[in-house]
């Protein structure tokens, strides 16, 4: 019932505040600032300017530097709006308002006090995907699960809201979604056990609009059994708890700490879920929905329209949170608004968006092999499912048996980090692990706000191919095939960023920001940054001059796989050890690097 | 080595990591040369050094102990997201493998179950988890092991097998 009124309160005070979203929507539509970490809703990351381009970009300089003051894994961008530059950091969540009129000068500067009991809960480090602008505030989703709106002009509180409990393992690293009159927020924890969920808050003073779990009873996942679809079909009721064992949805996962985009024509909004939790599959029988779903909600209400579950019963910890990139093209002759997803599982998946149907499911690494591929056939019984390749299946083969070779690892042919999106070209240019692993399932028992995680895993770079890491390719969504693949030393840990330049900007865990060229991968320019790079490249304009910037400073799950080096134990003596070690090209830093073109 | 320089040593050793953590990816070397693991006795497929502290026991054709190797997968679950694959450090939190040798069993046991913090870099504290105190011992000797150079790095080839004493011991622990 209280619920029932939150949403009535809700959706009255929408039509009030649609002037809050004009006013994002605007400022996302000018190309000369970057509003959104996303570049916009769609989450292409593509910019319209074009004077950095092609035939240039080789000429780029270095036009000023500024230095976090923190050394952790930098992950995200800053924003531009209007005369400002917002720039955030890892734990402790610093939040800087730079003054690019004045030569860069810190206008406001907002630090949290947060407490430092939440740092261990925060699986492979304490980044922060960046803050968000809407209505003339700064939002900050803090590592401890609150959310603050800052007035943008001088940082002043406006008001906070506590999301979750760092004490049961809830945490945040991830931005926010402001759309319309709310500002929409997810968790992290699924290796604490934590019931994952997305939350509505009012932008106006932050009181709660909806929350959304991804499992539990009905009126907790906000579906509707006879309306909300999986794959064209009615979820039915119970969805969220009748594929689990008893009560074991309530520790279920299923976090949301990815990247949302949104369609306001059809109303929705779209995200991913995580792995359920434990990571040992035979203490979880089922297909634990809604962990790993793809889901599409009102953004009003969070009812959900369609979900569609990519990796059913997860084996390999596969979190399904990656970016939903919207796109309009045309598909067998017919004009579709299209949802492409690059998953954790190799997967990219290519969805009608507004029904739900899934149109194409390829692999966009050749070397992942732990399913055959996704049954398209509508009539089948296991239409939408991955056949699992038995060999590679940690549930088949069992608990306490290391299960190697399997391909990717847990890190995902790609993790969070962002693809970008070419209009012209059709073409997605995306960041990509190269790594596979060996996996051993085996029992543990729950204690709130422990580690939750029950297997043991070796990782390694892909075997039989270049020896390195990561791959950066272009994809065509329609036909799912790889245009080109430049292989990378080290896993691509950066979101890259398409312009009309027709070249693409990302960075390597090296330190490297690269332009390439969007059509050919060639590269055309390279600069090595003061530590290696896991943010997303972003681009603005200032005083008629084009500038592109990215955060440097190593870290996250890359800095923490990755510092020592990987060994295969396949290899036999001889090679162990014989792959690159990141610390020895590396060390920590914060800083933030802006490139333009000399005059 | 005397236990008096031992000693010393580590606790010299304990007060500087706090500092060198905040860098990470410092080296804190281990020269295997300056500790003595050696086993002394073994107990139902346990083992130990002069001192009565577990320690591993790696055979002339590589197989480990048991402890050794559950050691290696039980860190592998609850450690390696900080401290790196093998314990090897990282961007986040420092090369516990030789943290292991240096600090010793006791301080190792103190800092794993009371946890400990410095500024931005805390180790969280591990004392109510069944799945990281009922395997603490098998954790401390695959590091020491690490740290001592006694294996290389990743998956143990062979091992002994588990003990009745030492599955046993588990089941009590994990109820």
């Amino acid at each position: 019932m209280k619920k029932l009124m939150l949403l009535t309160s809700g959706l009255a005070l929408c039509a009030g505040m649609a002037v809050a979203n004009d006013d994002l929507v605007q400022q996302m539509d000018d190309p000369t600032q970057w509003a959104i970490q996303t570049g916009d809703y769609k989450n292409q990351r593509y910019s319209k300017l074009d004077s950095i381009n092609k035939e240039n970009v080789g000429d780029l300089q270095v036009a000023w530097t500024f230095s976090t003051g923190v050394l952790r894994g930098h992950e995200g961008s800053p924003l531009v709006v209007g005369d400002t530059m917002y720039v955030h950091t890892p734990f402790p969540n610093i939040v800087y308002a730079l003054d690019l009129a004045d030569e860069g000068k810190i206008k406001w500067k907002y630090e949290p006090k947060q407490d430092p009991d939440v740092i261990p809960v925060m699986c492979c480090d304490t980044v922060n995907r960046g803050v968000a602008y809407a209505d003339g505030k700064i939002f900050l989703h803090q590592a401890d699960t609150k959310v603050v709106a800052l007035n943008a002009e001088d940082g002043s509180v406006e008001w906070e809201v506590v999301n979750g409990d760092p004490s049961i393992g809830e945490t945040n690293t991830a931005t926010v979604l402001p759309v319309k009159d709310k500002v929409i927020v997810g968790i992290s924890g699924g290796e604490f056990g934590v019931r994952g969920h997305v939350t509505a808050y009012n932008i106006s003073d932050g009181s709660q609009a909806w929350r959304a779990y991804s499992m539990g009873p009905d009126e907790d996942i906000l579906v509707d059994p006879e309306n909300t679809t999986h794959l064209g079909e009615p979820v039915g009721e119970n969805s969220g708890t009748n594929t689990w064992e008893g009560d074991q949805w309530q520790i279920g996962g299923g976090t949301t700490w990815g990247w949302y985009s949104a369609d306001l024509d059809e109303n929705l909004m779209y995200y991913g879920t995580g792995n359920p939790s434990t990571w040992n599959p035979s203490q979880r029988p089922g297909d634990n929905r809604w962990s790993m779903t793809i889901m599409a909600r009102d953004i009003d209400t969070g009812e959900a329209k369609w979900f569609y579950q990519m990796t059913p019963h997860d084996e390999w910890d596969y979190d399904g949170v990656n970016e939903m990139i919207l796109t309009e093209q045309e598909i067998d002759g017919e004009e579709r608004k299209l949802l492409t997803h690059f998953d954790r599982n190799g997967l990219a998946y290519t969805m009608d968006r507004v029904s739900g149907e899934l149109l194409v499911a390829e692999k966009y690494d050749p070397v992942v092999n732990w399913t055959s591929g996704v049954d398209m056939d509508p009539e089948s019984d296991t239409y939408g499912r991955p056949e699992v390749v038995a060999q590679y299946s940690t549930e088949q083969n069992g608990e306490d048996v290391n299960s190697t070779g399997i391909c990717p690892a847990a890190l995902g042919t790609k993790d969070q980090q962002p693809a970008s999106y070419d209009p012209e070209l059709e073409l997605f240019l995306v960041p990509t692990n190269h790594v596979c692993m060996d996996y051993e399932p085996f029992r543990v028992s729950y204690t709130a706000g422990q580690p939750y995680v029950g297997a043991t895993l070796s990782m390694y770079p892909a075997p039989d191919s270049h020896g390195g890491m990561g791959n950066f390719i272009a994809w065509d969504n329609i036909n799912g095939e790889i245009k080109w693949s430049n292989p990378e030393q080290f896993s691509v840990w950066s979101g890259s960023l398409t312009t009309a330049g027709g070249i693409t900007f990302y960075g390597t865990l090296e330190g490297y920001l690269k332009a390439v060229d969007t059509e050919t991968g060639e590269e055309l320019y390279k600069f090595r940054t003061p530590s290696g790079i896991i943010g997303n490249v972003m681009t603005y304009e200032r005083d008629g001059k084009q500038h592109i910037a990215v955060l440097s400073g190593v870290g996250g799950w890359a800095g923490i796989g990755l510092a020592a080096g990987l060994t295969n134990p396949n290899d036999g003596l001889g090679a162990v050890g014989g792959y690159a070690a990141l610390s020895d090209y590396t060390a920590l830093g914060g800083q933030l690097t802006v490139f333009t073109l000399p005059d | 080595m005397s236990t008096g320089i031992r000693l010393t040593l580590a606790s010299a050793l304990v007060a500087l990591p706090i500092t060198a953590s905040a860098q990470n990816w410092s080296d804190q070397p281990v020269d295997p040369a300056n500790h003595d693991e050696a086993v002394a006795y073994e107990e139902n497929g346990r083992y130990f050094n002069e001192e009565d502290v577990p320690t591993y026991n790696v055979a002339e054709d590589g197989t480990v102990d048991w402890l050794t190797f559950s050691g290696f997968r039980r860190y592998h679950a609850e450690c390696h997201v900080c401290h790196g694959p093998d314990g090897e450090g990282s961007s986040y939190a420092p090369k516990v493998k030789n943290s292991a040798v240096h600090m010793g069993y006791y301080d190792f046991y103190d800092v794993v179950v009371n946890g400990r913090g410095n500024g931005n870099s805390v180790m969280p504290h591990f004392g109510d988890n069944p799945n990281v105190m009922c395997y603490l011992d098998d954790i401390y000797v695959y590091l020491k092991a690490r740290g001592m150079d006694a294996i290389p790095r990743g998956r143990p080839g062979s091992k002994e097998a588990k003990s009745d004493a030492i599955q046993e011991d588990e089941d009590a622990c994990m109820g």
